[in-house]
């Protein structure tokens, strides 16, 4: 059956490039000045202080290269994000996909399933109500990606933007912290995607389901 | 030809199997371009695409989000940092071997070229404020600067209608920059000859620098010699290499 409209997944697909080449020159960028925090300190509390990312995992080979990389990628987030969620909206499947306080029952079901308390897999929609935290989740952190991404390029002319993430060091801050939300994700996504339902993946390319839990579309 | 009678379902599924086969090579082709293309600027094949880009978000800098009114966030003088750094271009920190000769000149397209001593500078309306200092590396940090606005000086000139930019010149090993006349216009946009209630000192640019909070500190040209009026958009130092030639935050 079918399962995933066109948009869906030109957009799915497309995101997943042009946020590995965002992450890629925005590690280069970093690289700059591994810290966060107005000169002299205090810094901010993180891991990654003063790290260089593996060559391998950046974009750009020198600041400059980085900048325009991640400044002529993040159109095409913006351009797919708008056009997914504007889809989401027109086509009424974000019923499907937003996570509602009323999800909270059944994402404990879910849970409980997961971890092998329940033995039946609770009967669901097209998306299980963790798959709608997770997919809602990370639709804010796309959002969020933006705003703080603006927020860290216009300190003065969007001051009252960067002020709003506690001025342009926690800007960054949060700028950096949100790679690392989009990396777990992805990780569990793509592993539930292999051990629940690899048919899925499929569906994801082809629009068409023929997988083992059709009662979910 | 018995293909017209070929049935309309087979029809579907060969298209379906090309289909995938093509979105499947696209994302892998897509995945091993980028791994392959680590540390890279884009090479000859990508690298002017990105620069044109950027010249279509210097366009969304200067024409959508700079203001030529609103104002930088200002800081008290107890919120300063302890220390901000400073690069040149030059080997050693660039000083003049006579500063008593040190003349800032104002030529290009104006209808009253100058020639302006610190004393001449000095004497023309003074403006100072706390601000944040943005590097495009990442780092920033809190000073006091103390200068004559860039609009005095323009007011004393009087530009030519045909002049759009402005091209900042130091004696630092030929560092310069350019600018659009707008964001040079804006009223926190100085010529600094002080800085924390000092004299400009010399790692900062003494005798005299560009300084605006609405600018990467790589735009804030140091070391000033002269600025000239154009019509064409001048390059300068880092832009010329690949950096955003607005640079404005
Ligand atoms: C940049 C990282 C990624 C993000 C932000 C992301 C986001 C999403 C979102 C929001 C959905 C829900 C789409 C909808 O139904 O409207 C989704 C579904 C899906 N994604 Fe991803 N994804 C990412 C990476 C991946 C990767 C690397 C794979 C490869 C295995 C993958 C495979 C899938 C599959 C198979 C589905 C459909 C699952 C289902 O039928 O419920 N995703 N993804």
């Amino acid at each position: 059956m079918r399962r995933h409209h066109w948009i869906v997944r030109l957009t799915h697909w497309a995101t997943v490039i042009v946020l590995a080449g965002l992450i890629a020159s925005g590690l280069q960028i970093y690289e700059a000045y591994a810290r966060f925090g107005n000169r002299g300190g205090p810094y901010f509390v993180s891991p990654f202080d003063g790290t260089q990312f593996p060559h391998w995992s950046r974009l750009g080979g020198w600041l400059a290269g980085a900048l325009n990389w991640h400044f002529a990628l993040a159109w095409p987030l913006v351009a797919f994000g708008l056009l997914y969620v504007g889809y989401l909206v027109r086509s009424g499947e974000w019923r499907a996909l937003l996570f509602r306080p009323r999800d909270v029952r059944g994402a404990l079901e879910m849970t409980k399933y997961y971890l092998h308390l329940r033995r039946e897999h609770p009967p669901q929609g097209k998306h299980n109500p963790l798959q709608k935290l997770a997919y809602t989740g990370v639709i804010v952190l796309g959002a969020l990606a933006v705003f703080t991404g603006f927020a860290v390029y216009k300190p003065t002319q969007l001051a009252w933007l960067t002020a709003l993430f506690g001025g342009f060091q926690a800007a960054r801050y949060w700028h950096f912290w949100i790679v690392w939300m989009f990396v777990a994700f992805t990780i569990m996504h793509v592993i539930l995607v292999f051990v629940v339902d690899p048919a899925s993946l499929r569906a994801m390319l082809t629009g068409w389901y023929r997988g083992r839990f059709p009662s979910h579309d | 030809m018995t293909d017209i009678q070929t049935p309309r379902r087979h029809d579907a599924t060969l298209q379906d199997v090309d289909r995938r086969a093509f979105v499947k090579l696209a994302v892998a082709g897509g995945a091993a371009s980028l791994v392959t293309a680590c540390g890279w600027d884009g090479g000859r094949l990508l690298r002017p695409g990105l620069l044109d880009i950027s010249r279509v978000n210097d366009w969304v800098g200067e024409k959508i989000l700079f203001s030529p009114t609103r104002l930088a966030p200002t800081y008290s003088t107890a919120q300063r940092s302890a220390k901000l750094p400073s690069y040149f271009i030059s080997t050693m920190t660039p000083m003049l071997d006579d500063p008593a000769a040190w003349r800032l000149r104002v030529d290009g397209l104006v209808a009253q070229p100058l020639e302006l001593s610190l004393d001449d500078l000095m004497r023309l309306p003074r403006v100072s404020y706390t601000v944040k200092h943005h590097c495009v590396e990442g780092w920033s940090a809190i000073a006091s600067w103390h200068g004559v606005p860039v609009a005095a000086i323009v007011e004393r000139c009087r530009p030519l209608k045909a002049a759009r930019h402005i091209s900042f010149a130091s004696f630092d090993a030929g560092y310069s920059n350019g600018w659009d006349l707008a964001s040079a216009l804006h009223p926190q946009t100085i010529l600094a000859y002080g800085m924390n209630d000092n004299p400009l000192p010399a790692a900062h640019g003494a005798p005299l620098r560009l300084y605006s909070p609405t600018k990467l500190g790589y735009k804030l040209t140091k070391y000033l010699v002269s600025m000239t009026f154009t019509d064409t958009r001048p390059g300068g130092y880092w832009e010329d290499q690949g950096y955003p030639w607005f640079g404005g935050i």
